[in-house]
């Protein structure tokens, strides 16, 4: 216990609590410039600091606070909350070392890496266990700092740590390239009248297009009711996918981004939104990069206004994938999903109207718009409309985005997509969307992959992330796994969730005995929870009671 | 929501008015929802993080926190529904889990605890988690995280309704907790103890250190709970005093219009004082074997060195025969009484009613001319009333507020936290002040001009709003009288000329002139750092006509306000406790007044004025005081140049000092008089905005000792008066008969309502709030503007004594600590004397903080450690006069303002050495 030191008897030297170092006050202004601060950068000085001193210090934090003239608490608060930001390291020289211990990750052997790393690299780097890293089809996956090492093994861990090469930009169709293809001409109609927003709207709701986060809102009706609020409005893309399993925007952006782009100016264009955000995990800082080389190129062609588009970036966090908790990152808070009612597109950024889409759903838009909305709802199957990209990780031969038609069942996309089960593995349980959607058995495989179709198993396809596991894998193991990642990634705000998970975690090592428990548990976590994160974590529990029993001892 | 809704609760068709949420519904009509996150108290916003107030509303997919969700129309909800009681269920058995045991819970009459107990919830199936370390390092509040249930009360309480910043929400997940600052043990933040976090927990994770045990352990909770009000400062409080067994062992805030439950560090843990082993308890008489000297200390805890322990009745008659063996040899002109603005109404008036009545002189004041007596001379001068125009929660109608001369948070500390809400609500606050109070950390504008130099920056935004034109020609046309004056007068005070002199940028001064003239409601509010310098009475002068000149006077969210220190200092005025003026400041000069004070009173008045405080002390050194009388004052450490006031006091032939306990003042006595506290007493107190509030007594008073009101009327009756009052409510029916601003504030209706606002129209009708809205008590009704020269400070720096000497005060302690160094949690967080530099200063004088040092002026030199505060201007010193061991006041300089009679309190020329 903490006690007073001589109580009452101590000399102050100092006003109460912590005062501003004046050397650390130059610093902080040193690394974050001249420009006036804004309360909604935080998490991007944070970044900057953290980058120059590889850690935060509280000295360093101090004079943010003065600076920012915010609370130190308030301060403290954001930089706690992100898992990239570390306070006060004991050795910021060495390199934050992450090693993914997310399901597809865990599948190939994170667990063994993490302690194969942490055993031969003490005192080299601070090794620490990650959330998901959106690599998924390269598992295991490590951080070093900024840079992603694919396919870890303690070898190549220990080699990129001794040569510190900045990865490549991604292989993207860059903006000449992409006007010389007819880029952004749809844009520019649409923006001189020639395609009229009624034309557009009416389109889009022809093509069925419904957000590919993973939430499912028809496009075409959240436009409508953005578009129909009182300005000033904004537009906000989430760009963080966190939902393990799922890497398919991280792929889209890597290829092609100003498809992605062209669809965001045209989104904006369609709502009348004033200023646009890309809330980029930090996962991904090389398309941080390929973003800040073409966004400059967007603007000086006029077609965004020079500071009309802002790259945000996350720090760690999966629930800021959620979209009002991204909306409170980046306003520079934490990640605290909001209350609904009200809703985002009523009630968003900065208390503005705000639409936020999901950079799939957003790159889309040229495809249906310039191919014809019908043709594309025509490449759905079983009852979906068009394509999306499937992310495929796990015991399959060939992981990876695959653009499929919507509404493919998970068997068709393992034979005929992903190459078939890996070597030596039989395929008996899938994940339909990432962490969060459930489990299902095998004999369910050919049940379509879309929105609604899977609810009566208790699952749900949301990003459609599909994590393929075999004969195996053990399926008490995998969803402790999943609810330990929930407990990790829950923001803390509300109970059901924040104690649920971590009590819920801690039952599960014993399943059998506490059956009847977690299941009230996952219950009260559903119905009470404030955001989805709490509400869907229990899914893997429920798949797990209902149809592995076999697993539970 | 515009009208209002229905909607069906529990099948039960019902009516929301606009702004209420489904909880506020259900209690209105008798349901009661669980709550832990939330209460209905002002200024908490629900946050429906706790998830126990979940409701099902129907055809949604999951359950909706009541406390946040506003209800729709034909909205079919149910509180009572199998899902509903499923969630609840588990939400409490989840926090359960991790709670200490019952029999070891720091706290048992807790939200956590009635609820569990109303839903059945005795034990959790869950898996206890591995209880958090206490942090117990602070000697006013406990943190005891294990009982921590993450419901952000004390983050709201902290952070939204006392904006003291210090309290966050840290980490994520199941890590989720409580910090403070960075992490910090609580001792090393910046909390200022208020404990609205502790108020406001609901499970006992934030305590009072004092009502928990070593092991942690909650002591009983308290028998009996009684409403008063705070003794502290000028802001009244209203506040329960919680008693066990004839103590008093905590303290709550409660919604009075001052407070909205709100408290500071002394109002809620400074409470102890009463109960100090020092406390006088039989009435002493000086023994013949200890002569007086000014310098002679006493130890309070065993004056048998120089006092005898006596009856009341032997007590009483030498404290009276005395003042009657002077009054028949020397007339009463050689008498003189200080009231005291920490007692009562009732007792301010007899204690004035004696001196004029019983000693046959007007030398009676009380510490009011130390504070703020230059701002009521000029706010008479000007605008015919010396109280506030508005109340400081017009702020909350404010588009513009400027602070001057006060460190709000200091010594007013829960008026600053409406001033820092206006602030984050989006008004400008503007702060005027040569030291960085902690205010600035919400200001828009900070001008932290040079000490002593408000004339030039007052002028200098009179000169920007009249050349021009900014001010309000209408209002100056019809509501004020010497405008043509005061425009030839500022011509020469540009900005540009006064920059230097007052250390602001002129652009500044133009900007801050504009933003005040422009706005469509501004407030101003000053303290000391106005009104103690000899050109206090200027200073002020200069904010009415900054005021009056725009408009922004009568109205609400506008207006003059003079933070008024002392609990009781505006009624202690009011009362009369002032020697040029009766009750309700009638002039004792004025011989229609005195008639009819004659009348009531039956004793013939003197015409002439009588002496203030620091002209009393200096009359006494002199001879010509021979008599003092001292209710609940501590001149001897309050006067300027304390050697010379401790020396007058010493040379009084008879001293009569009554009193808690044996003050530095008391060591000068010839008897001393063993009086009641605050909490053991029943009276009225107005506050600073005009409010006349009840206090009730709480405890008895220990062994012997008196009520005020009752020592008072012996003496009178001593000194031949025929005085039968039967307690406080007959003086306060005397008093109310005679003073036009009692009006319709009768001694029922405050046991009724606990508060009422002066000037009140009627008997069932609120006070004005707003006063002068179509006309000024003056004898034209207009303001008269006054326009002032540039006095420079009494005592410039020079060579020998170059630095400028800043007394004042500190949030932990009061006026001159009597009270305050006997409060086991204030003192222990405030324990030692310091003088306060800029860190500058201190590098060029070669020191460190922590070091002793020697501060000398020409008055007077003490040893005290230096303590670096960058808040502190470079070249000024900061020393808190509470200290006796270093008292301040020893160096101050006696000038006075020569209107107000106050003393130069905030500047004189200091020498720092090194005193190792």
């Amino acid at each position: 216990m903490v006690r007073a030191r001589g109580r009452g008897k101590q000399r102050k030297l100092h006003p109460r609590g912590r005062s501003v170092e004046p050397a650390a006050l130059e610093a902080v202004r040193e690394v974050l410039g001249v420009e006036p601060l804004r309360r909604d950068l935080l998490i991007e000085y944070l970044h900057r600091i953290q980058a120059h001193y590889h850690h935060l210090s509280r000295l360093h934090l101090t004079a943010l606070a003065a600076e920012m003239r915010l609370p130190m608490a308030e301060i403290y608060e954001v930089a706690s909350f992100y898992a990239h930001f570390h306070i006060d390291s004991e050795n910021p020289s060495l390199p934050v070392l992450r090693v993914c211990t997310s399901l597809p990750c865990m599948l190939a052997s994170a667990d063994t890496l993490l302690g194969q790393l942490r055993g031969q690299l003490s005192g080299r780097a601070r090794v620490l266990p990650g959330s998901c890293m959106g690599r998924c089809d390269c598992a295991p996956v490590v951080a070093i700092d900024a840079r992603y090492i694919v396919n870890a093994s303690p070898q190549s861990v220990r080699t990129a740590l001794d040569d510190r090469v900045e990865e490549p930009l991604p292989s993207a169709t860059r903006y000449v390239a992409y006007v010389a293809d007819g880029g952004y001409q749809l844009l520019q109609s649409c923006r001189i009248g020639k395609r009229p927003l009624t034309d557009i709207l009416n389109k889009l709701e022809a093509s069925g297009l419904r957000g590919l986060g993973g939430a499912g809102f028809p496009t075409a009706h959240k436009w409508r009711t953005v578009a129909s609020a009182p300005g000033p409005r904004y537009m906000v893309v989430n760009a963080d996918e966190g939902e393990p399993g799922t890497f398919k925007d991280r792929d889209y952006l890597a290829r092609e981004p100003h498809r992605v782009l062209e669809g965001v100016l045209l989104a904006a264009w369609a709502v009348g939104a004033e200023k646009i955000y890309i809330y980029l995990r930090d996962e991904y800082p090389e398309l941080y990069r390929l973003l800040a080389e073409e966004l400059p190129a967007v603007i000086e062609a006029g077609l965004a206004p020079a500071g009309g588009v802002e790259v945000r970036r996350g720090a760690g966090a999966y629930i800021c994938g959620e979209e009002s908790a991204m909306l409170e990152s980046i306003e520079g808070k934490r990640g605290l999903p909001r209350h609904r009612p009200p809703y985002v597109a009523e009630q968003g950024l900065f208390g503005r109207p705000t639409l936020v889409q999901n950079v799939e759903t957003l790159y889309w838009l040229r495809e249906i718009l310039e191919q014809g909305a019908e043709r594309f709802a025509a490449l759905g199957l079983n009852g979906a409309s068009g394509l999306r990209a499937y992310s495929v990780s796990g015991r399959v031969r060939e992981p990876g985005v695959k653009r499929a038609p919507a509404g493919i069942s998970a068997r068709q996309l393992i034979d005929e997509y992903a190459g078939g089960m890996a070597e030596g593995h039989t395929f008996r349980a899938f994940l339909p969307g990432g962490a969060s959607g459930g489990i299902l058995p095998e004999r369910l495989a050919d049940l379509p992959l879309d929105f609604g179709s899977l609810d009566e198993h208790g699952c749900f396809v949301g990003s459609g992330a599909l994590i393929v596991l075999s004969d195996q894998d053990d399926l008490s193991a995998v969803t402790r796994n999943l609810m330990a990642f929930f407990a990790h990634e829950s923001c803390g705000q509300c109970t059901p969730c924040r104690v649920g998970t971590e009590k819920a975690a801690e039952l599960l090592r014993a399943p059998v005995e506490n059956e009847a428990l977690l299941s009230e548990l996952a219950e009260a976590m559903t119905n009470a929870s404030i955001c989805g994160l709490g509400q869907a974590a229990p899914n893997p529990v429920r798949s797990l009671y209902r149809f592995f029993r076999d697993d539970l001892m | 929501m515009n009208g209002p809704v229905s909607f069906f609760l529990d099948d039960r068709e019902v009516t929301a008015t606009p702004g209420e949420s489904l909880w506020d519904v259900a209690r209105r009509e008798g349901t009661e929802i669980p709550h832990l996150c939330h209460t209905p108290k002002p200024g908490y916003r629900p946050d429906g993080n706790c998830r126990a107030c979940m409701v099902e509303v129907e055809g949604e997919r999951v359950l909706a926190a009541a406390c946040i969700r506003q209800p729709q129309a034909g909205m079919r909800v149910s509180t009572g529904s199998p899902r509903v009681e499923c969630a609840r269920r588990t939400v409490f058995e989840l926090l359960l889990a991790d709670q200490p045991p019952r029999t070891q819970a720091h706290r048992l009459d807790t939200s956590f605890v009635h609820w569990c107990d109303h839903l059945g919830v005795s034990e959790s199936p869950y898996p206890a988690r591995k209880p958090p370390e206490p942090d117990r390092s602070h000697p006013a509040v406990a943190w005891f995280p294990d009982a921590c249930i993450q419901c952000q009360l004390c983050v709201r309480a902290c952070r939204e309704v006392q904006h003291n910043d210090v309290i966050g929400m840290a980490y994520r997940g199941g890590n989720t907790r409580v910090i403070f600052d960075l992490d910090d043990r609580l001792a090393e933040s910046t909390c200022v103890a208020c404990g609205e976090c502790v108020q406001a927990c609901p499970t006992g994770a934030l305590m009072e250190s004092a009502r928990v045990n070593r092991m942690g352990e909650g002591l009983p909770p308290a028998e009996k709970r009684v409403p008063s009000i705070c003794p502290y400062c000028g802001v009244g409080c209203q506040l329960d005093f919680l008693v066990d067994d004839e103590r008093i062992v905590a303290v709550e805030g409660r919604d009075g219009p001052s407070n909205h439950n709100r408290l500071c560090v002394k109002g809620r843990f400074g409470f102890d004082y009463i109960h100090h082993p020092q406390r006088l308890t039989r009435p002493l008489i000086r023994r013949d074997d200890a002569p007086k000297a000014g310098s002679g200390t006493v130890d309070p805890a065993d004056p048998s060195s120089h006092f005898r322990e006596a009856s009341w009745e032997e007590a009483l008659d030498v404290a009276a025969n005395g003042f009657k063996k002077i009054r028949e040899r020397d007339g009463g002109e050689a008498l003189a009484g200080f009231g005291s603005a920490k007692g009562s109404n009732e007792e301010a008036y007899l204690v004035q009613k004696l001196v004029r009545t019983g000693f046959g002189t007007h030398n009676v004041d009380h510490c009011t001319r130390l504070c703020h007596a230059s701002s009521v001379a000029a706010l008479f001068e000007g605008i015919g009333s010396g109280a506030v125009t508005a109340p400081f929660t017009t702020c909350a109608e404010s588009d513009v507020i400027i602070v001057t001369g006060s460190n709000t948070s200091a010594n007013h500390p829960v008026a600053a936290t409406f001033l820092k809400q206006a602030a984050v609500r989006g008004a400008t606050l503007i702060v005027i002040d040569p030291r960085g109070v902690d205010l600035v950390a919400y200001a828009e504008h900070r001008l932290l001009f040079q000490p002593g130099s408000d004339v030039a920056l007052l002028n200098a935004m009179l000169h920007v709003i009249i050349e021009e034109d900014l001010y309000d020609h209408a209002f100056v046309a019809n509501r004020t009288e010497g405008f043509e004056e005061l425009r030839t007068h500022i011509q020469p005070y540009r900005p540009e000329t006064m920059a230097p002199i007052c250390g602001i940028e002129a652009e500044t001064i133009r900007r801050v002139a504009r933003i005040y003239a422009g706005a469509k409601a501004a407030v101003i509010f000053w303290g000391m750092g106005i009104s103690q310098h000899v050109h206090g009475t200027d200073n002020v002068r200069c904010l009415i006509a900054l005021a009056t000149i725009c408009g922004q006077v009568g109205r609400p969210g506008t207006g003059l306000h003079p933070l008024r220190g002392q609990n009781n200092v505006q009624g202690a005025s009011d009362a009369g406790l002032i020697p040029m003026f009766l009750p309700d400041y009638q002039s004792v000069e004025d011989a229609a007044t005195r008639a009819r004070y004659e009348q009531a009173w039956g004793v013939k008045l003197p015409a002439k004025r009588g002496l203030t405080v620091v002209e009393i002390i200096d009359a006494a050194c002199g001879g010509r005081i021979k008599g003092l009388y001292v209710m609940g004052e501590n001149p001897a450490m309050s006067d300027p140049d304390l050697n010379h006031a401790r020396a007058s006091l010493a040379r009084l032939e008879h001293l009569v000092v009554q009193d808690l306990f044996l003050t530095e003042t008391a060591f000068h006595a010839d008897v001393v008089l063993p009086a009641a506290a605050w909490p053991e007493k029943e009276g009225t107190v107005t506050n600073t905005n005009r409010q006349v509030q009840m206090g009730r007594p709480a405890v008895a008073p220990p062994g012997e000792v008196r009520q005020d009101w009752w020592i008072v009327q012996q003496l009178a009756r001593r000194l031949g008066l025929d005085w039968d009052y039967q307690g406080p409510a007959d003086v306060y029916r005397e008093m109310s008969s005679l003073m036009a601003s009692l009006k319709h504030i009768s001694w029922e209706r405050l046991q009724r309502e606990d508060s009422v606002t002066y000037p009140c129209p009627g008997p069932d009708e609120p006070g004005h709030e707003v006063v002068f809205w179509d006309r000024f008590p003056t004898a034209s009704g207009r303001a008269r503007l006054v326009p002032v020269d540039i006095i420079p400070p009494d005592e410039l720096p020079d060579e020998k004594y170059p630095m400028v000497l800043i007394t004042g005060r500190l949030l932990e302690h009061w006026h001159t600590g009597a009270m305050t160094r006997r409060s086991r949690a204030l003192d222990a967080i405030e324990p030692e004397a310091a003088v306060s530099l800029a860190p500058a200063d201190l590098a060029r004088l070669e020191l460190n903080a922590g070091d002793r040092v020697r501060v000398s002026t020409r008055r007077g030199t003490i040893q005290i450690p230096a303590r670096a505060d960058p808040r502190v201007p470079e070249g000024s010193l900061f020393i808190p006069f509470c200290y006796v061991e270093a008292a301040a006041n020893l160096l101050t300089n006696p000038v006075l303002d020569p209107y107000g009679k106050i003393p130069e309190f905030k500047f004189c020329a200091a020498q720092v050495e090194d005193g190792s």
